[in-house]
């Protein structure tokens, strides 16, 4: 190999950092990640729609999940596989969000004194902060309503009136419906993305995808929302 | 500003002209790539809305070096849109308000008493060599990866012996137009690259004499622009948006797609 | 003749055409008389090659795959820069896949023919021969020709031809060429065969024991001034059109390399040989830095007019068909808006000084698509030029489907060049001289699509086949820096930039520049006369003081000073004028590009003059204050007879 010998190469040439990981790599795992848990997200907001069949029906479904299979399997053998499946999930898109926030910012220590942005929609730009937040939600979420320690209601209730005590209380409520419009569009940019990530959008399809990344996060947060409004305008108590 | 006949500028004489814009300019002014650098405030007089950016640039530093000041470095060379050696953030937006390359905005864009912030491109690969001027060897550096055919000169078969469908050879031309400027890092939140690596990988990868060697091409085009230190794309599009050649997203999907078949078919990007 | 000027040395003539055989069997006698290098001992020697454009691209790469040292230089931060980029119509090649009477033969023919009989048939023939191959070459490299749908490629035709023989990629020929170019070189320079010299430009030429050894570069970002060595040096610097202030060549575009070559023994060839482009956007205002051009492609759908009243100025859309002049397809009704670049710029020249030109100043002729849009389709016609029609929209802020667009003539190519023979070596050996930047192949006139050809043919095919025989004998012994020759050299340009920086006068390098250009467009432009040129001589000099005197470049000569680096060019450009005037005062004919106006027919057109001026004009450097000194290498048709042009 020749020395190059223009300054150009010497001086400003950066030791470039050896990337472990190809930032496609950790973009697909956000994206089949981020699938995973698009699919527990479906099933878990058709699960809820349980509470308008009332308490009985909400009660036996939540319990249905933890001895289903048995006596072929121990009991909360489905429960555990998912929670196996989403755990990694999380932890994986976690990792790639972070790996690639981290990265982003070694590519420009030096932001911009201004910085005007044209086509990044508000959903593409809470992806990072939004994930955070949704991540913190998630947290709560599960102290609420899985262990119930965060609850009114506290542990020894049942699924159902831990459910109703929560959007009985103005604050939780508001915490969960903020949480889920923030969960939407991240779902709106991440189906996007995904699409684009995992190679199967083309200008054709752009527009196609894209709507239907609106129409669908939009369904299903609204399949969330029933909930809590119920619960607030009395529907369900 | 206007020039008298021995070609001189002169000061001020502009009454046979409609009257021009003043305009205040912040610019970038970094004397080297370890030098801190900071936005400078100046005025420009009289500037007509025919003028394209640069020469509007070019007022400015005639004016500087005439005051014993260092005029602003920019790069720039044919000024007209097409070889990619300009490029410049104007208020925010790379290459300014208009889906064009620098040198094709004109004044025309703004309006009297606008104060316009011109900032270089910002990216660590792309380290500033004076004031607005950078170093866009990175990219060059991400084509050696891959970014090519490997036809040594005399040994091409006949023309005609390859038919290209159209519809492919269109696609693939549209993404060959990247002409290199790097407005898509400098506009992508990220720093990233791949609206650049993507539109190679695509213009290549749709013509049937880039298919040998597709899959070694992504995988090592994509290695090298994360060791040049770009971001991670996360499929924003600021990038497209700001490309003035209009390079779509599409490229980019189509490179994660060649990615992901290639590393299937088991190519592993060279060390 | 005033012989103060210049006086008249020896003949030159070019001795590497083997013409014993027949024009045909030239180039391929040419390959097999001359002596090759071993592939083993290729690694040995080093060849320097400046410029990366379509030659030098072309040139380097080739010459890294086929096994020797290549050091690559360039002024931008890539190479992909180089202005070759910016070509817009296409490039030809006798492929005759149209089946419409092609052949190496006509392109041949209508080339020399095209060139105003102004360019050596050996050379001319072998361009249309090498002009096949480079299709092949630059498809397989994957560049995305237009095509028809059946899958094979597109033709169009172009400039001034009545066969179709020109292939393009939409209005972005010379990028996509370019492109492939680029790649092959940045594939060598991964291989590690070619050494990269980014933002680097040549300021001597380092000549040793008679032969080109090396170069004087200075690092435009850091300042440093060093030398580099090498068996062979490849000039591919493009041209001097920038001489003109005005052109559209880029704004780094410049004669530097070899102008600083010229000054260490390389003749210089008819240096007032420049292209007048017909279809540029024309001038707006007196800030304007540069002139666009609009693909000559256009002419082959839009029409040319102005009103057939002086001063008319209504808006074009209102003045009815029977008081417009379509004046190209009246004054040549067989080739109509098609006739070659020189004819349709000088047309539209006459047209505006008899003051019927359109748009400020009156400088501009319509070119209008209301015809073809009309049966073509406006979609239609946005296929084929929308690109264009885009351009010219963001420059002027005018709706070229609306209203017609406004063109004016601009200087674009320069055919002269650095002297070369059939191998395309210089007047001083080992120093090639390829594309543009050589006085090439295109006579006093250059073809549209013919460019691209020239450059790819020399630096694809013609030069690595023809310095093998140069190198045989290499490599040379070594020099270095402790040889006087190259001491000088460097002295030399360390001295000249100090010399810039010291002088701290009141006027800017390009207040300079562009007087001197408008000097030359008024004087030596399209239209030139002894007294024209006389004035320009009696000018530059002038010039040439005042800006040795009173120039000011702020900074300094150890970090990136954009302001020095126009001041050098600038002061070669200043150097080059004048030998241009010299040039074209002592051509006394109308030629190819340039109208002189005591050489016309009674009709007013161009009157060429063979008797008198069938030669090139090969110029030889003297010190400052001595003429220069002319050898002509006269020109010998055997194969296309001299005739008069007739495009009526």
């Amino acid at each position: 190999m020749f020395r190059v010998v223009t300054v150009t190469d010497q001086v400003q040439r950066r030791t470039p950092k050896q990337a472990k990981t190809s930032s496609v790599f950790k973009k697909i795992v956000m994206a089949v990640s981020g699938i995973l848990m698009l699919l527990f997200l479906i099933a878990h907001m058709i699960g809820n729609l349980h509470v308008f069949q009332g308490a009985q029906s909400f009660n036996h479904y939540s319990e249905w999940l933890r001895t289903v299979g048995e006596p072929a399997l121990p009991p909360r053998t489905l429960l555990t596989v998912i929670e196996i499946g989403l755990v990694v999930s999380v932890v994986a898109h976690m990792w790639a969000a972070i790996s690639l926030w981290r990265q982003a910012k070694r590519a420009r220590p030096q932001s911009y004194v201004t910085k005007k942005s044209v086509a990044q929609s508000y959903a593409s730009r809470t992806m990072r902060w939004g994930g955070v937040i949704i991540a913190l939600f998630i947290v709560y979420h599960i102290l609420d309503l899985t262990f119930g320690v965060a609850n009114p209601d506290g542990t020894d209730s049942t699924p159902y009136d831990r459910l109703v005590a929560s959007f009985q209380n103005p604050a939780a409520t508001i915490v969960y419906v903020v949480a889920l419009i923030l969960l939407g569009m991240h779902l709106r940019h991440g189906i996007w993305s995904a699409t684009q990530t995992l190679g199967q959008s083309n200008r054709r399809r752009e527009r196609t995808v894209n709507a239907f990344a609106i129409a669908f996060a939009t369904l299903l947060i609204a399949g969330y929302l029933v909930v809590p409004a119920a619960v607030v305008f009395g529907l369900v108590d | 500003m206007t020039i008298t006949q021995d070609g001189a500028r002169s000061s001020v004489d502009h009454s046979s002209e409609k009257r021009g814009m003043n305009l205040t300019l912040r610019v970038w002014r970094q004397n080297g790539p370890t030098a801190k650098g900071k936005m400078v405030t100046y005025k420009v007089t009289d500037i007509s809305p025919d003028m394209s950016f640069l020469e509007m640039l070019d007022v400015l530093n005639e004016q500087l070096i005439m005051e014993g000041d260092d005029p602003v470095a920019f790069d720039h060379d044919c000024r007209e849109g097409i070889c990619g050696m300009c490029g410049v953030m104007i208020n925010g937006q790379a290459h300014g308000p208009q889906q064009t390359t620098t040198c094709q905005l004109h004044m025309r864009s703004f309006k009297d008493g606008d104060t316009i912030d011109i900032e270089p491109w910002r990216a660590s690969p792309f380290p500033v060599i004076k004031d607005l001027a950078v170093d866009r060897r990175a990219f060059d550096r991400i084509i050696q990866a891959g970014g090519y055919i490997s036809v040594p000169t005399g040994t091409a078969p006949e023309a005609h012996s390859i038919l290209v469908p159209k519809k492919d050879s269109d696609a693939a031309f549209d993404a060959a137009t990247c002409i290199g400027c790097g407005a898509c890092v400098a506009a992508c939140p990220n720093a990233s690259s791949m609206l650049f690596t993507a539109a190679k990988v695509t213009h290549l990868g749709l013509m049937p004499q880039g298919q040998p060697e597709r899959n070694d091409r992504v995988v090592n085009m994509v290695a090298q622009q994360d060791r040049e230190g770009f971001g991670g794309c996360t499929n924003i599009g600021e990038c497209s948006a700001a490309c003035p050649k209009g390079i779509s997203m599409e490229t980019i999907s189509r490179l994660n797609h060649d990615l992901l078949g290639a590393l299937r078919a088991g190519a592993r990007p060279k060390s | 003749m005033p012989l103060e000027l210049f006086t008249v040395g020896d003949p030159i003539a070019d001795t590497k055409a083997p013409s014993d055989v027949a024009i045909g069997e030239r180039w391929s006698e040419r390959r097999f008389r001359g002596r090759l290098v071993n592939p083993a001992n290729r690694r040995k020697m080093t060849v320097i090659v400046v410029g990366t454009g379509l030659a030098g691209g072309s040139a380097a790469a080739t010459l890294g795959e086929a096994g020797y040292k290549v050091k690559s230089f360039w002024y931008q931060d890539s190479p992909r820069r180089a202005h070759s980029v910016a070509a817009q119509g296409g490039i030809n090649a006798a492929k005759n896949y149209r089946n419409d009477g092609d052949s190496v033969y006509r392109l041949f023919y209508e080339t020399i023919k095209g060139g105003d009989f102004r360019s050596r048939e050996n050379n001319v023939h072998r361009l249309a021969e090498v002009s096949v191959n480079i299709i092949d070459q630059c498809v397989a490299q994957g560049v995305p020709f237009a095509r028809e749908y059946g899958g094979l490629l597109d033709n169009r035709s172009f400039g001034g031809t009545q066969v179709s023989r020109t292939f393009y990629a939409r209005g972005q020929t010379g990028q996509q060429l370019l492109y492939g170019a680029y790649q092959a070189l940045e594939r060598q320079i991964a291989a590690g065969s070619v050494e990269q010299h980014a933002r680097t430009e040549m300021l001597d030429l380092i000549v040793v024991d008679g032969r080109a050894r090396g170069i004087v570069a200075r690092d435009l970002v850091t300042g440093e001034i060093s030398t580099h060595y090498a068996d062979a040096v490849v000039l591919a610097t493009g041209g001097y059109g920038n001489v003109f202030y005005l052109s559209t060549n880029a704004m780094g575009s410049n004669a530097t390399a070899i102008w600083r070559a010229h000054k260490r023994g390389a003749y210089f060839a008819n240096p007032c040989y420049t292209q007048i482009h017909p279809t540029c956007i024309p001038v707006k205002g007196d800030y304007q830095s540069k002139l666009t051009l609009m693909s000559e492609s256009l002419r082959n759908d839009g029409r040319v007019w102005v009103p057939k009243e002086r001063g008319d100025t209504r808006d074009p859309r209102e003045i009815p068909e029977g008081e417009r002049d379509y004046y190209l397809e009246r004054i040549y009704p067989s080739f109509g808006n098609l006739v070659p670049r020189d004819i349709a710029s000088r047309a539209a020249k006459n047209v505006c000084d008899e003051g019927r030109g359109v748009g400020p100043g009156g400088l501009g002729v319509y070119l209008d698509f209301a015809d073809a849009i009309g049966r073509l389709g406006r979609p239609a016609v946005q296929a084929k030029y929308g690109n264009l029609f885009d351009m010219y929209a963001q420059i002027t802020g005018e709706d070229p489907y609306a209203t017609p667009m406004r063109i004016y003539p601009a200087v674009h190519y320069t055919m002269g060049g650095l002297w070369v023979d059939y191998d395309l070596q210089s007047t001083i050996p080992g120093m090639f001289v390829i594309g543009e930047a050589n006085f090439s192949d295109h006579g006093a006139n250059r073809l549209g699509a013919s460019a691209l050809m020239q450059g790819l043919a020399d630096g694809y095919f013609v030069l690595p086949a023809t310095i093998t025989e140069y190198l045989a004998d290499a490599p040379f012994d070594t020099v270095d820096d402790s040889h006087p020759a190259a001491g000088e050299a460097l002295q030399n340009v360390q001295n000249s930039v100090q010399r810039m920086l010291d002088i701290n006068g009141t006027r800017t390098p390009a207040s300079f520049h562009r007087e001197l250009g408008k000097l030359m467009w008024d004087m030596c432009g399209m239209e030139r006369s002894e007294e024209s040129l006389r004035k320009a001589l009696d000018r530059i000099p002038e010039i040439r003081q005042e800006f040795w005197t009173n120039l000011k470049v702020t900074g300094d000569g150890q970090s990136f000073n954009q302001t020095l680096e126009l001041a050098g060019r600038v002061a070669d450009f200043i150097e080059l004028a004048e030998l241009m005037c010299v040039d074209a005062l002592h051509r006394r004919e109308s030629c190819g590009g340039h109208f002189r106006a005591e050489s016309q027919t009674p009709d007013g057109e161009a009157l060429r003059d063979d008797e008198n001026f069938a030669y090139v004009a090969a110029w030889e450097w003297t010190p400052e204050n001595e003429p220069p000194v002319l050898h002509k290498e006269d020109l010998e048709y055997e194969y296309v007879h001299l005739a008069q042009r007739s495009y009526k």
